[in-house]
């Protein structure tokens, strides 16, 4: 039994990873007030342009940091469309999606099939030692380890610094902060950038990480996922694990499924991501707060005049 | 300093401007993009001029890719219209086809006039009830119509894929993922010697229909009303939840429509190959279109005629196909920007002394 679900649980750690920094991205931005569905889109761009730095510079580090500004880079058009220019939200997000989507078909052409330098998984020091839980979380890449301070550092932002209170301020009434004298433009223009960096870094995860080698449709659809699980967290850093690693288990499991030989036809097990996504959706709104959201989640900022 | 300032009066050729202004941007980015591939810009927009309008041959091409746009936009407009944000006509597009599928495949011997019908209806079943789902699933349970439509998109091509991998597949396709030929009956027929076929003409009558419907019926007056939300809907004596479902019943269905065109008419069987995201530029061509039927169907040929140009800079250039995508992304983002002047004006602000 442990034999099976040990090595089970930790691949559910590896593939809920991705998804983890993807919704912490987007529910960043959301708490700023911004709904950005271009997360799919974002994610796509962000793991060719990981790969593609980390195969030039030889540094996955490097492209590590490239993936998230690929991620910020097209979220600062959405920003643009979207505060700047008052545009649809919903319509905008989704122009994100097919642009990115667009992107990486046409520049990934060449890359397809090749590997670039990323991340080995090592043995993390002491706490890989202990029984059960060092062989689930501690023996992974980097990247999983920094993706355990992420929350706490979510958490810290909105809780303890005053920019993390003036973003959420922005997210839930813009006029009133504008009233005390904060500039509720420049706080979501930061929000919908940070959160595009964090998604970014998910999008990276997935060709330096999860396959070291590039392939088309690597996001597959975890940035709509990413989307769906701010709502089931309710806006909250650590529902936001929890959501993540229900997915990546479903995820690990199905792919276990398929590599068992099951007489079960593998399109219907693929269908097991998006079923449970809908299901995650019922409970959520079945145990809803609605009160969690953001309150001026979606709506622009008029200017004056 | 430039200040905002809200227009006293609409712009009147704004809309239009915006709309050519996106254009003309989009093909500056392609343009640019060209030359990073180290090719020729100017060749490669003459080559995708030529692709969409340069000959007889690639107009029909156009046609037959603007058909089954226009059915999924004329679903996807009419439920952004109410505010129900149906991200799923792709998925619906895929089960009206598997819809269309089920009935030439179990009646293979029925004549066309009985046949073709059958077909359609269960397309439109098929497809209304895919998107059923997410409007009982919004309405009890207040679920987000946006993710579960998309995830139902996921949900319907696998099972496409799992239909012509299994059940449906045919024998004698040497393991390829098709079912059978459709039989002659289950084919919808070109219009005299050319490959434009008739569902061009189905097209026109679901599109007058559709105007004909929101502009004098008391049903689709209260449609546009809840448009505008659903409290002025409940003031109004409208039975929303009634509506919600008729509406996104009639989205689901134009989008199965036009699932049981392409795979009647065009493809003559179901196979994979079907899906190229018709779904997705749906979304494209409604926004382009401010929602309007008459738009929606130039904008629908203009976006065919993209999609057939970028064929052809694929053959001649060797484009991906993406390319299409790309510029259908950059045209949405632009036309979202640009709509803003429709309603502001930038003005010169006095220096404050």
């Amino acid at each position: 039994m442990w034999e099976f679900l040990i090595p089970l649980f930790a691949a559910t750690v590896q593939s809920g990873t991705p998804i983890l920094y993807a919704t912490l991205g987007e529910m960043l931005t959301e708490k700023g007030g911004v709904l950005n569905l271009g997360v799919e889109g974002m994610m796509a761009l962000a793991a060719l342009a990981a790969f593609w730095t980390s195969l030039v510079t030889g540094s996955p580090w490097l492209g590590f940091v490239a993936g998230g500004c690929a991620g910020m880079l097209l979220a600062s058009l959405h920003a643009f469309v979207c505060i700047s220019c008052l545009g649809n939200q919903v319509v905008s997000g989704l122009a994100l999606t097919i642009l990115g989507g667009g992107l990486t078909h046409f520049l990934g052409v060449p890359y397809v099939g090749l590997a670039a330098p990323g991340f080995d998984p090592f043995d993390f020091p002491l706490l890989s030692q202990i029984p059960g839980v060092g062989e689930i979380f501690f023996k992974h890449d980097m990247l999983v380890y920094l993706s355990f301070v992420i929350p706490f550092l979510f958490w810290f932002f909105f809780r303890r610094t005053s920019l993390g209170l003036h973003v959420a301020a922005t997210g839930e009434m813009p006029a009133a902060a504008a009233a005390v004298g904060l500039k509720p433009i420049r706080l979501r223009y930061f929000a919908v950038m940070a959160g595009g960096f964090l998604v970014g870094l998910g999008g990276a995860y997935l060709s330096l990480a999860y396959t070291h080698l590039w392939t088309n449709g690597l996001s597959g659809g975890r940035g709509w996922i990413a989307v769906a699980l701010v709502i089931f967290a309710f806006w909250r850093p650590g529902r936001a694990v929890v959501g993540a690693y229900l997915f990546g288990g479903v995820m690990a499991f199905q792919l276990r499924l398929q590599a068992a030989g099951t007489h079960l036809p593998s399109s219907l097990l693929l269908m097991l991501p998006y079923l449970l996504t809908i299901l995650v959706l019922i409970l959520s709104a079945w145990r809803g707060r609605r009160i969690d959201a953001p309150a001026a989640l979606g709506t622009n900022i008029e200017p004056e005049g | 300093m430039l200040k905002i300032r809200k227009r006293d009066e609409p712009w009147k050729w704004g809309a239009l401007v915006v709309f050519l202004g996106a254009l003309l941007f989009s093909l500056a980015i392609s343009g640019l993009l060209l030359e990073g591939q180290g090719k020729d810009a100017f060749y490669g927009l003459t080559v995708l001029w030529q692709g969409s309008f340069g000959s007889l041959w690639s107009l029909e091409d156009v046609l037959l890719k603007a058909i089954p746009l226009f059915l999924c936009s004329l679903g996807v407009a009419v439920a952004f219209r109410m505010q129900l944000w149906n991200i799923g006509a792709e998925g619906q597009f895929a089960l009206g086809a598997i819809g269309a599928t089920w009935m030439a495949l179990s009646f293979p011997d029925l004549p066309r006039f009985v046949l073709l019908p059958l077909m359609f209806v269960m397309a439109f079943i098929l497809g209304g009830a895919w998107a059923l789902i997410p409007a009982f699933l919004k309405l009890k349970l207040r679920v987000n119509e946006i993710i579960s439509t998309l995830m139902l998109n996921y949900i319907a091509i696998l099972l496409l894929d799992y239909l012509v991998f299994g059940v449906w597949k045919d024998p004698a396709s040497f393991g390829f993922p098709m079912t059978p030929e459709f039989t002659e009956g289950a084919i919808i027929p070109g219009i005299g010697g050319s490959r434009v076929h008739w569902g061009i003409f189905f097209c026109v009558a679901v599109g007058v229909g559709l105007w004909a419907f929101m502009r004098f019926t008391r049903l689709g007056f209260e449609l546009k009303a809840s448009g505008e939300g659903a409290r002025v809907a409940r003031y109004a004596k409208i039975h929303y939840g009634m509506l919600v479902l008729f509406v996104m019943g009639l989205s689901g269905g134009f989008a199965g429509w036009a699932g049981c065109v392409e795979t009647s008419a065009i493809l003559n069987r179901l196979q994979p190959s079907l899906m190229v995201g018709y779904g997705y530029t749906a979304i494209v061509v409604a926004w382009l279109a401010r929602l309007e039927p008459l738009n929606i169907a130039f904008a629908s040929f203009l976006l065919a005629a993209l999609r057939v140009g970028v064929e052809n800079m694929q053959l001649k250039l060797q484009i991906p196909a993406a390319f299409g995508t790309i510029m259908e992304g950059v045209i949405l983002l632009t036309v979202l920007a640009g709509q803003f002047f429709l309603t502001y004006k930038l003005v010169r602000k006095p220096r404050q002394e």
